[in-house]
């Protein structure tokens, strides 16, 4: 018989392994999709893992789209990482995103033409603000009234995609091409621009904004007292309650700080890589984000490199799509099977299997 | 003026239908709730009934296979859920995600060669002489037996959570998990059974957009139904009417949203479209803030994993 037995304390060796683990598997059961799909499953993984980076035909254009693709989800898994680990559940980061993007596109556009050097700063404080507003929505419901902060989350990025179409149809049209939809392209409007840093690196400001956050949240959740409230409040919450942790209080601060650096994340997109306010603007990366803060275990250090991986699939599944007509939607596919296994291994990390003799269970 | 050219029995007909996708899906997810699990995967399901149902149905010429079909797309992946949630012991609220980020990936994949096609009509109930009331017959007499159906499953479930006695089994596992193990439940068995339920539930409504209410596949067509249905069960405080009474409700702002829209409103689109969304959040505050029973009435061991430790 086989039965599942719990560990005392989760296993260290499991916690590491199985991120490792749940991409190889994911490789192996997406080798098989490809497969079933009539590609060749070797080809497909190499170019969707290994071409981007080390060919030499790919090498030059995709590697700078590395941190490009990166960066964003890095910021916002950073912040929603802290806030998982109070047990407080925002999975509305694709709206806090968008809303930030608007925020920060609306000061760049309301500046046009202007030059000045302040206007790029106003717009990284503008973008920062609203995705925090439009996280406190579900803070201050779940802290006032006590209502779900999943649900509302979710249910505010179905509304925040409303209102990025409304903004490109309306309000931020480029009023020089009424017949188009979507907004200046930010890129020409140097005071705006999001630039590319160093040159050929894919460096822009959103990279460094994502190293300070990690940096920052690494900190603060390994040597600050808040950091230690957090870890409290999600393991074991009665006894944060008593040691003073005031949840309302947790709320909030999680929920506004996975806010804001989504809402940095859309700003320094919109500036950047996007160019502009289009109803296409929302790539799903609040969502991808979401399982780049697992597969990093919930940690700001390995959360860099699970978001590097997952900014890995993106770029190799655009080249997929090129070479070998590989749906773009295979890609999604890919990253939910991800989460899957990374999910289903944990189990590990709790539970030991022991085989036992007999058929007494 | 606009809103007298609105016929009332045609916008309760139009309302009945709106309701119905996610109704299916909230009282399968009440009773998941019921036993204790938080399934967070809805709309995943819901948007694998919408395609696997679509598919067989175009395929197969029948709508009724057609839903069939989406019921078992719908299982397919609650059982998937169940595997990883009972056993496994993974987070609940993760493998809910996990399950709709996956579900609207395969569904893209799947439904790419179905773009474009128009689903075999889904023929209207005769229910002969009642249809022909006036009023009566317009509003409530002309609906596809699907409509009927999910009217049914109400009552069903209703019956079967307060009088049955597996029902009952079913409301202790969710209540008290450790207590009706202690009196020799099989807590895991019954929560298998209950998600698969779920699953099923939410394949028929998915399958109810692509193949009557749109009719058309189109990828990530399910926007948030699911969603709205798991604010459906709070809403209805885990009581089976009362999930009724608030689909209808939500079915009666979806189409008044869309009447309006059609009327041609000076408001425009997108934010008329917002509403579904707005009230849905409205709707979560005013129950959730109530001091009386509303919130209260949660399930137990709702979102608490179970492990038996002998």
């Amino acid at each position: 018989m086989i039965r599942l037995e719990k560990r005392k304390e989760p296993s260290k060796f499991w916690r590491i392994a199985n991120p490792f683990l749940a991409v190889l598997l994911t490789m192996l059961a997406g080798g098989i999709m490809f497969a079933a799909l009539g590609k060749d499953p070797i080809a497909a993984i190499r170019l969707i893992f290994f071409d981007p980076i080390f060919s030499e035909t790919f090498a030059s254009y995709s590697r700078p789209q590395l941190l490009i693709k990166s960066a964003p989800l890095i910021l916002i898994a950073v912040g929603l990482a802290i806030g998982f680990r109070a047990g407080i559940w925002n999975i509305g980061a694709e709206g806090q995103y968008i809303i930030g993007a608007l925020f920060g596109a609306g000061v760049a556009l309301a500046f046009f033409p202007q030059p000045g050097w302040y206007i790029f700063p106003l717009m990284v404080i503008a973008g920062a603000f609203g995705g925090f507003l439009w996280a406190m929505i579900p803070a201050i419901l779940k802290t006032r009234f006590n209502t779900n902060e999943i649900l509302v989350s979710l249910l505010l990025v179905y509304v925040a995609e409303r209102i990025l179409a409304a903004m490109a149809l309306g309000l931020m049209r480029n009023p020089d091409q009424p017949g188009f939809p979507g907004s200046r392209d930010l890129r020409r409007y140097e005071a705006a621009h999001n630039a590319e840093l160093i040159a050929n690196t894919g460096i822009h400001w959103g990279v460094v904004a994502a190293l300070i956050a990690v940096i920052f949240a690494y900190v603060m959740m390994t040597r600050h007292l808040l950091g230690f409230h957090v870890q409290l409040a999600g393991q074991a919450p009665r006894a944060a309650r008593f040691g003073g942790v005031s949840p309302a209080r947790l709320v909030v601060i999680c929920l506004g700080i996975a806010g804001a650096l989504a809402g940095l994340a859309g700003m320094f997109e919109v500036s950047g890589p996007g160019g502009q306010v289009r109803i296409e603007f929302a790539s799903g990366y609040g969502f991808t984000a979401i399982i780049v803060a697992f597969l990093g275990r919930l940690n700001p250090l390995a959360i860099v490199f699970a978001g590097l991986l997952l900014g890995l699939t993106y770029i190799g599944g655009e080249l997929a799509q090129m070479m070998l007509q590989i749906p773009g939607a295979a890609i999604q596919v890919f990253q939910g099977m991800l989460l899957f296994f990374l999910l289903a291994l944990d189990f590990q990390t709790n539970y030991r299997i022991r085989l036992t003799r007999g058929a007494r269970a | 003026m606009i809103l007298g050219s609105i016929n009332p029995a045609v916008l309760m007909a139009a309302l009945m239908v709106a309701a119905t996708p996610i109704l299916l899906a909230a009282i399968g997810e009440l009773v998941v709730e019921k036993a204790g699990v938080l399934n967070l995967g809805v709309e995943g399901m819901m948007i694998m009934g919408a395609c696997i149902g679509f598919i067989v149905a175009v395929n197969t010429g029948s709508p009724i296979i057609g839903f069939a079909g989406a019921a078992l797309g719908g299982m397919a992946l609650a059982l998937l859920f169940a595997l990883l949630t009972q056993a496994l012991m993974t987070n609940q609220v993760a493998s809910g995600l996990a399950l709709t980020l996956f579900g609207l990936g395969l569904t893209a994949l799947l439904g790419q060669q179905y773009v474009g096609i128009t689903p075999p009509r889904t023929p209207r109930l005769d229910l002969g002489p009642l249809a022909e009331i006036p009023f009566l017959g317009r509003a409530f007499f002309r609906h596809d037996i699907v409509v009927y159906l999910s009217i049914v499953l109400v009552g069903a479930v209703w019956w079967f959570l307060k009088y049955s006695r597996a029902g009952m089994i079913l409301r202790a596992v969710g209540e008290n998990h450790d207590a009706a193990h202690a009196l020799g439940y099989n807590v895991k068995r019954v929560r298998v059974l209950a998600i698969l339920f779920g699953g099923a539930c939410a394949g028929l409504g998915g399958a109810y957009l692509s193949l009557i209410r749109v009719p058309q596949w189109t990828e990530g067509m399910t926007v948030g139904a699911g969603w709205i249905a798991l604010a459906l069960v709070v809403f209805a405080s885990w009581r089976p009417w009362r999930a009724l009474a608030g689909a209808y409700l939500f079915g009666g702002v979806v189409v008044l949203q869309l009447n309006l829209q059609a009327a041609g409103v000076r408001i425009p689109v997108e934010y008329l479209s917002m509403s579904p969304y707005l009230i849905t959040i409205l709707v979560l505050v005013i129950i959730s803030s109530g001091k009386g029973r509303g919130s209260l009435n949660a399930p137990g061991s709702l979102n608490r994993p179970f492990h038996a430790s002998n």
